[in-house]
This record gives C-alpha cells, sequence and structure tokens, in this order.
C-alpha cells in the first residue's frame, strides 16, 4: 500500500514539474560570444516574456514569445565582456550569462611612445609600449607577436618582437649616435602605428675657441659646436664667454647662430679669455702680455 | 549711569572738536600728504632747499621742482622728468618716490654740495638712487644744481637680428589617446645645499636646462624632518632666472624663514620646466664685474645690450662660490631702468658682510624683460 503510494506521489511530482518546466520556460543560450557576432537565444516553454541582457556599457531589452529562438544580428553585442542574461515574464523570472570576446583580429593599436625627445646616445632611453584593440576598440587580451622597429634617417633600424600579455606589449630601444627623427613603429597583424622621435645633440664636446684682434676690441668665436657623436649642438644653444682681467671679470651669454657662437669683448692686457656651455668647460686663451 | 553718560558726552565731544580743528588747521605734512599742497618750507638753507626738491619730485610737481633748479638753463624739463622717471618705460616709470633722505656733506657761505638719496617703490620691492647735489646761493634763496644723466638715445635705425626664436604647437584635444605631446625640457639640479642663516634655512643651487629647447623654470623645495613629515614647502619666486635657453644654468635661492638646519633631516627637491615660446634675442654682455671686499661687500658691474630690442626690465641674479667652486650665496637686482641698445647700465648687487671673505668667484646671470612679454 505504502509503496503503491510512493510510486503515486512521485509520478505526480513528475508530471507537475513537467508542467512547471513548460510554463516557465528555460533558456539556452550560447557561453561565449565573439564581439559583434551574431548570436541567438532559445527559450522553452509558452506565453510572452521579455528578455534582458545587461553588460558593460550595453543593455539589450526584447520581447520574446516563449519556446521560440530570439536572433541577434551581428553588431548587437561588441563591448567585451560579462553580460547577465534576465528572462521575466509575468510569474516567474530566469537568470543566465555570456560572455562576449574580443575579435581575435586586431584592428587599431594605441601606441605609446615615449620621450618625444631624447639626446643620442642613450641606452634603452625610448619606450614603445602597445595596446592591441579589436575593431569595436575590445582590448585583445590573447598573447600575439608586436613587432618593433626603431629606424633613423641614416638607414639603421632596430627590431624587437614582443609578445602581448594581457593586452600589452612594451620594449626598449637605444637612442642611435646620429640625431635627426627617427620613426618608430609597432605592427601586428598587419596593422601598424607610427610615432616620431626626436634625437638631438649631447653636450657640446671639445668646445674650442679663437681670438682675434678687431679694433679696440676682441672677436671670440667658437668652432663649430658638436656633441662627442660628431651632430651639430643646435642654434640657440647658450655659449659663455667669460673675461678675468686684473681682478675683474666680463661675461657673455651668447646663442649659437649657424653652429659656432661670436662675441666682441673689450680688450684687456693679460686678460684670461674662457669659454663654457652648460656644464662643459672650453679651453682658455691668455690675452697679450 | 549718569557719570558713565557724561562721559560718553565728553569724548563725543572732543572727538568732533579734534576733527573741526584739523580741518580748519591742519598740520602741513597732513595737507601735503593729501595731495593738496606740500610739505615745504622755505629754501634759506641748503637742505631746506634739496628738501623742497625732493617733495616736489615725491609729489611729482615736474614743473615746481624744474623751476627750482639753478642750472635748468642747461635741459629742457622733459629732460629732468626722464632722468628721473627713465626715457624708456622701465621700473621707474611706474614707480612712486617713497621717500627721501638729505645729507649735508660740506658748505660755505654761497655753496654746499647735498647728498640726496631717494627711495622708489617699485612693483619688484624699494630702489634707491643717491644723487649729490651742488646747491648755491641766490640772493637769499638757496637753489639746487641738479646733477643731469642724459641717457643716450638710440638713432632711428633699422638693426637686422636674426637669432633663433622658438614656438610651440601643443598637442590639441582631438588627437588620438596615444598621441605623443612635446616633450616638456629636460632640466637637471646640478648643485643645492642648505644653509643656515639668521633669519631661518635657506636652500641654494643651481638649474641647468640640458635640453635644446627653451624652458621656464622654478624650483619648489619641501625640507623634511628627521621622521620624514614635511616641514615647510616653499618656492623660488623671482629668486631664480624663469627662462632657460638650452644649456643656460640658472642660480636659485629659496628662503625657510624661522626653520632651524637642526630640524631639517633631508630636502625634497621639486624642479619645475614648461616648454615656452621664447627668443633668444637680447643678449646682454655683464662688462668689468668686480668683486669688492667688506665693507659694503658687492659685486658691481655693467649691462650692455647688445640686440636692437629695448630691455624694459633687467634682473641680475648674482651667484658667489668659495675657493671650493661650492655656491655660498645668491643675490640679485633689479635694474630700475631700461637697457637700450649699447648703452651701459651699471649694476650693483650686496653680499653679507659675514659670507664677503668667502667669496672666491662668482657668476651673474641675467634675465630680462622687455614690453609685449617675457623675452
Amino acid at each position: 500500500m505504502s509503496t503503491r503510494m510512493a510510486f503515486l506521489l512521485c509520478g505526480m511530482a513528475t508530471v507537475l514539474m513537467q508542467m512547471a518546466f513548460a510554463e516557465n520556460g528555460s533558456l539556452r543560450l550560447p557561453k561565449t560570444v565573439e564581439a559583434g557576432n551574431s548570436f541567438s537565444i532559445q527559450s522553452t516553454g509558452s506565453g510572452k516574456a521579455t528578455l534582458y541582457i545587461i553588460g558593460p556599457e550595453q543593455v539589450l531589452k526584447r520581447d520574446v514569445q516563449l519556446g521560440e529562438t530570439a536572433l541577434f544580428p551581428a553588431g548587437s553585442l561588441y563591448n567585451a565582456g560579462h553580460y547577465i542574461v534576465a528572462l521575466a515574464a509575468e510569474s516567474f523570472t530566469e537568470n543566465d550569462s555570456l560572455d562576449v570576446e574580443p575579435l581575435s583580429q586586431p584592428a587599431d593599436l594605441s601606441f605609446l611612445a615615449r620621450p618625444s625627445r631624447l639626446q643620442v646616445s642613450l641606452q634603452d632611453g625610448i619606450t614603445g609600449a602597445v595596446y592591441v584593440f579589436d575593431a569595436y576598440h575590445n582590448l585583445i587580451a590573447e598573447p600575439m607577436p608586436i613587432s618593433f622597429e626603431l629606424s633613423n634617417p641614416t638607414g639603421t633600424v632596430q627590431k624587437r618582437v614582443v609578445v602581448t600579455r594581457n593586452g600589452a606589449a612594451w620594449t626598449g630601444m637605444d637612442s642611435t649616435a646620429q640625431q635627426g627623427i627617427d620613426k618608430f613603429v609597432a605592427r601586428t597583424g598587419g596593422i601598424l602605428s607610427t610615432r616620431v622621435v626626436g634625437q638631438v645633440p649631447g653636450d657640446p664636446c671639445g668646445l674650442k675657441m679663437s681670438a682675434r684682434e678687431a679694433g679696440k676690441q676682441v672677436q671670440l668665436a667658437t668652432d663649430p659646436v658638436r656633441d662627442c657623436n660628431g651632430n651639430a649642438v643646435p642654434d640657440g644653444t647658450i655659449v659663455t664667454f667669460t673675461e678675468a682681467y686684473s681682478g675683474a671679470q666680463s661675461t657673455v651669454d651668447v646663442p649659437l647662430k649657424h653652429g659656432f657662437a661670436e662675441v666682441q669683448m673689450s680688450v684687456h692686457s693679460g686678460a684670461i679669455f674662457s669659454v663654457a656651455s652648460g656644464v662643459v668647460l672650453g679651453n682658455q686663451i691668455r690675452w697679450g702680455k | 549711569m549718569n557719570k558713565g553718560y557724561l562721559l560718553a558726552v565728553s569724548l563725543a565731544a572732543a572727538t568732533v572738536a579734534f576733527v573741526v580743528i584739523g580741518i580748519v588747521w591742519p598740520v602741513p605734512s597732513a595737507v601735503a600728504y593729501a595731495g593738496r599742497g606740500a610739505l615745504l618750507r622755505s629754501s634759506s638753507t641748503p637742505e631746506a632747499a634739496v628738501e623742497n626738491l625732493g617733495e616736489d619730485i615725491r609729489t611729482q610737481a615736474w614743473q615746481k621742482a624744474y623751476t627750482g633748479l639753478a642750472n635748468r638753463a642747461q635741459f629742457t624739463e622733459p629732460e629732468f622728468v626722464h632722468d628721473l622717471t627713465g626715457y624708456y618705460p622701465s621700473l621707474l616709470t611706474y614707480s612712486t618716490l617713497d621717500k627721501f633722505e638729505v645729507r649735508p656733506l660740506h658748505a660755505s657761505g654761497n655753496e654746499a654740495e647735498i647728498e640726496l638719496k631717494l627711495q622708489w617703490s617699485t612693483v619688484v620691492g624699494a630702489s634707491v638712487s643717491t644723487r649729490n647735489l651742488r646747491v648755491v646761493k641766490n640772493g637769499d634763496r638757496w637753489e639746487p644744481e641738479w646733477p643731469i644723466v642724459k641717457e643716450p638715445i638710440v638713432p632711428p635705425q633699422v638693426i637686422p637680428v636674426n637669432y633663433l626664436r622658438w614656438d610651440v604647437i601643443y598637442r590639441g584635444a582631438g588627437d588620438d589617446w596615444g598621441a605623443q605631446d612635446v616633450e616638456a625640457p629636460h632640466v637637471r639640479i646640478v648643485d643645492m645645499h642648505p644653509v643656515e642663516r639668521a633669519d631661518g634655512v635657506v636652500i641654494l643651487g643651481e638649474l641647468l636646462n640640458e635640453d635644446v629647447v627653451p624652458a621656464y623654470v622654478s624650483v619648489t623645495a619641501t625640507l623634511l624632518s628627521k621622521n620624514q613629515s614635511p616641514i615647510a614647502t616653499e618656492g623660488s619666486f623671482d629668486k631664480i632666472s624663469h627662462l632657460l635657453l638650452p644649456k643656460q644654468v640658472t642660480p636659485f635661492l629659496i628662503k625657510f624663514p624661522n626653520v632651524e638646519l637642526s630640524e631639517v633631516g633631508s630636502v625634497r627637491m621639486a624642479p619645475l620646466s614648461t616648454l615656452v615660446s621664447a627668443s633668444a634675442d637680447p643678449v646682454i654682455e655683464i662688462d668689468n664685474e668686480q668683486l669688492h671686499p667688506a665693507p659694503g661687500a658687492s659685486l658691481t658691474g655693467q649691462l650692455i645690450n647688445q640686440s636692437g630690442q629695448v630691455v624694459n626690465v633687467a634682473h641680475v641674479l648674482g651667484t658667489f662660490y668659495d675657493k671650493s667652486g661650492q655656491v655660498i650665496w645668491i643675490a640679485d637686482e633689479y635694474i630700475d631702468r631700461a637697457l637700450s641698445p649699447q648703452n651701459p647700465v651699471p649694476f650693483e648687487i650686496h653680499i653679507p658682510e659675514d659670507l664677503a671673505r668667502s667669496v672666491s668667484s662668482q657668476r651673474t646671470v641675467i634675465a630680462t624683460y622687455s614690453s609685449g612679454g617675457s623675452q
């Protein structure tokens, strides 16, 4: 009797559960969707319901008929991230989730190159950092090789290949001995981004001046001012001429013009002329007796 | 109650009485300071004559001052005014005479020599100039002779200037997120150390623009106690040349009043540099610099503007080193007159007496300002 009763109760429960399932519906949806791709969500049951898809910076709302398949065309979901899917009917609510993943094909590189200007011959002086994005500007976290190339006008090229980690890759490059505007290129999957890095001369090297009489004055002029790699120090760089004589001193800060600096100073017998630029000292000249 | 009322009425009556007396019979100085008259007295003595002249200059009664001069035939009134306020716009142009002092040097029956010390209030502080005046007796009056210094006028001409000029284009708001902006100039503190003075701690140092572009610079220092907590933060303000051309060095001085060096555990320095548009012009020669020992220790010299542009304000900064080459003091002076091309203008920077003996060498830099912006 009791066994018969138990079978009866189990049978009723199964029937009730099947009835409830048929009325409430259930969601069948992909666990992952590539950004921008079409996808569908299937529900079971009967009646009307509203489907909500809630994720980062995007919310979709769709009226659905339970038991039918809701189609979402390409471009519906494009921001990568975790989405909550909620099916709301009058008598029940059901939740699930799906992940929107970035496209595997890169479409854009954000390339940070620093500094934009630096002295020549500095080891690891230039830093390049790349972030890889897909067509919907989602960061592509899958590892992918990035090719970095730094080329200067003389044709010297430095190359590095770095695999991205969590969507980013970075490298250090040396500035070359030659001044000029270098092209710094980051490239992956046919996408490239270019930055320019100005390599500028270093401190003057072997600063030398000469003196000649010019009437009642003495004309001081430097040789063309170059750094230790032979690059011409740019015009506008300050060169300081100093004249020391019998306990007194005269100084003039002169900017380089056409590669050299010149100035006229008063003549004092026994005067010592010296030249400097920044922290670099040049030669000295003793004038007269 | 009655006593209090009586006192209040008495005070009110006394106040009204004094106000009426002050209005009807004001003291001469009050009249002078109200601008309705001058604090003048009869020129019956050489000192009184020079005091009257000083008072006329203070109230900018140029015509009255000029007509009272014994040697007015030697120059015009505009030349006299230009001698006092400058021919070209300068610090003096926008200053007022705050006070003056008269000191007799020597005197005879018909002639005397008086020192007139003029203290001008300028936008950068007080500026003192001293003139020695010959005073002559004319009848029963004494009349001063103004020692006119006629500023050389630059004749009309065209001076070609082709020094470099830097202009800057910064990144725009619509630029790509990763796009580069122009790099800030690279500057470096090449020397820095704190010293203790009577009024507090002073940070002395030098800053180098090691870049190839001009930089607007300033330096901020934070004193940290021995447990690394901040004591105070101060900036260099105007004790620095703010515009540094490539490879140029400026001294800087930062004062921390009422702080003792023994409280300081370390100093955090923060040099700031910004890329600015600038010109390599004008070039200023510092001629005939001489260190004068104590007493009255000073650095003197002359500034010669080698360019064609008039420099309205020049700021002279002197860095003083000891025998080991360490900076021991930084002092400055604003030149109250404009620097016209090729005309030497003297300067004098005072050095503290206690440091003067230790000064072995010095270096001078000039910051210049021309109307239309900083150069």
